[in-house]
């Protein structure tokens, strides 16, 4: 059922309604990693409010990935279902999102749900540079690379060698 | 009927992003058709990656391109519905993807250079070109570091592979000058601080290539002949091919959507 969103000077300033389209917007999970949320990711930027009507700006995390859209459609339903009529989602390209944006949160919930989190500060430019990936299963540092790429355009395939499980890791970005 | 030709009025500016645009979905659609032919699963995965980079770039470049013209185009029509001459790619990117070391070495020579050319776009005045480097920028970094283990791999592998690897450099190697070259239209962006001059980042693209090809035991050619033609939509016989499949269904049935 959709409630529609009856707007009541006394109780529903501007900033409540913002925090409740934000807060259905930030419930919409990622299709691909359905842990984590658009805002655990940092993939959610900005909701503004212009009378009744709401816009949602997210940031792709790579150029290409398929699960835009999926979230953009997402998200609008989620506003739909929290009252807001004709939401609209844009997309932000600046500042370029970063494995940065991801909250401690999300990095706790990947790791649960058997990927390696992104790691930080490390040496991207390196052309060949060691990275330290634990594994998500055992905690074991003693892993390696099977694949620069993985399932999804945000994640490369890695192997433990002590449990011996391959698993994905979020690609540090 | 045929969906006809659009009309696209060049400014130099609308020019400039649809000549990144279109190096990066030509480039994307070569990687593309190696879906499912790989020589190892991984592989696939990685070109098909790669390809998805590098069309989400094309369509950034081309949404800007159609803004910029300020006419009745969109990403689809300037991707959809342009002939061969219309269209302003690199030679390299349309180059057939021959073996894997071809491929490989194509990609190389073209991530070595968007890698600091993204980089250097990042302090473009376009607001929105500069939003688009610094997306394209960590991109690149991960396909030139892709490529480059290749290339180490497969010139420092086999005698098989070091003779394809090094057959595919000197073959390939005439199509790179293009990325250097800067047209009148393209000095005035420079000069308005809105693009990059590319010939100032040779150096570091050769220096690029020359550590890579070392540690590969590859020889880089010293012939600087350089072909060139696709800025100006002088292209080889290969471009027309990839366009008749890239284009088939919005050709033959013109505006379907999904």
């Amino acid at each position: 059922m959709v409630t529609v969103l009856e707007r009541d000077s006394d109780s529903d300033s501007d900033s409540e309604l913002r925090r409740r389209a934000w807060d259905a917007a930030a419930g919409v999970v990622d299709p691909e990693i359905p842990v984590l949320t658009i805002a655990d990711l940092g993939v959610l930027r900005d909701v503004v409010l212009d009378g009744d009507h709401v816009e949602v700006a997210i940031t792709p995390t790579y150029s290409g990935c398929p699960a835009m859209n999926m979230i953009a459609l997402e998200i609008e339903m989620a506003l739909e279902r929290a009252g807001f009529r004709q939401p609209k989602v844009r997309t932000v390209l600046s500042p370029a999102w970063t494995t940065d944006w991801m909250s401690e949160e999300g990095r706790r919930k990947l790791t649960a749900y058997g990927i390696a989190p992104p790691q930080a500060a490390s040496s991207r430019r390196a052309l060949f540079g060691e990275q330290a990936v634990t594994c998500p299963q055992c905690g074991s540092q003693k892993t390696e690379l099977l694949s620069e790429f993985g399932s999804t355009s945000c994640k490369a395939l890695w192997r433990c060698k002590t449990c011996r499980e391959p698993f994905d890791y979020f690609k540090c970005h | 009927m045929p969906a006809a030709n659009i009309q696209v009025s060049e400014t130099p500016l609308v020019l400039y992003a649809l000549r990144r645009a279109d190096d990066a979905l030509i480039l994307g659609h070569r990687l593309s058709e190696w879906c499912g032919h790989a020589p190892m699963m991984e592989e696939d995965m990685a070109l098909s990656n790669i390809a998805l980079d590098l069309i989400g770039q094309a369509r950034e470049l081309y949404s800007y391109a159609a803004k910029a013209e300020g006419k009745d185009n969109d990403e689809d029509k300037l991707a959809y519905l342009r002939d061969v001459r219309q269209y302003r790619n690199l030679l390299l990117v349309e180059q057939p993807n021959g073996d894997f070391a071809q491929t490989l070495v194509r990609q190389f020579f073209y991530s070595a250079f968007t890698d600091l050319y993204w980089r250097a776009m990042m302090s473009s005045r376009d607001t929105t070109l500069a939003a688009i480097a610094a997306k394209s920028e960590k991109e690149s970094a991960y396909h030139l570091r892709h490529a480059s283990e290749w290339i180490i791999r497969l010139g420092d592998g086999t005698e098989e592979s070091h003779a394809r690897a090094q057959g595919a450099i000197d073959h390939l190697w005439a199509f790179t000058g293009e990325m250097f070259a800067v047209d009148d239209g393209e000095r005035a962006l420079v000069h308005a601080g809105i693009a990059v001059d590319p010939g100032t980042l040779r150096g570091r693209w050769l220096t690029t290539l020359s550590d890579v090809a070392g540690e590969a035991t590859l020889t880089l050619p010293q012939n600087d002949w350089m072909q060139q033609g696709g800025r100006a939509g002088r292209h080889s016989e290969h471009l027309g091919h990839l366009l008749s499949e890239l284009q088939s269904m919005q050709r033959t049935f013109p505006g379907q959507t999904w």
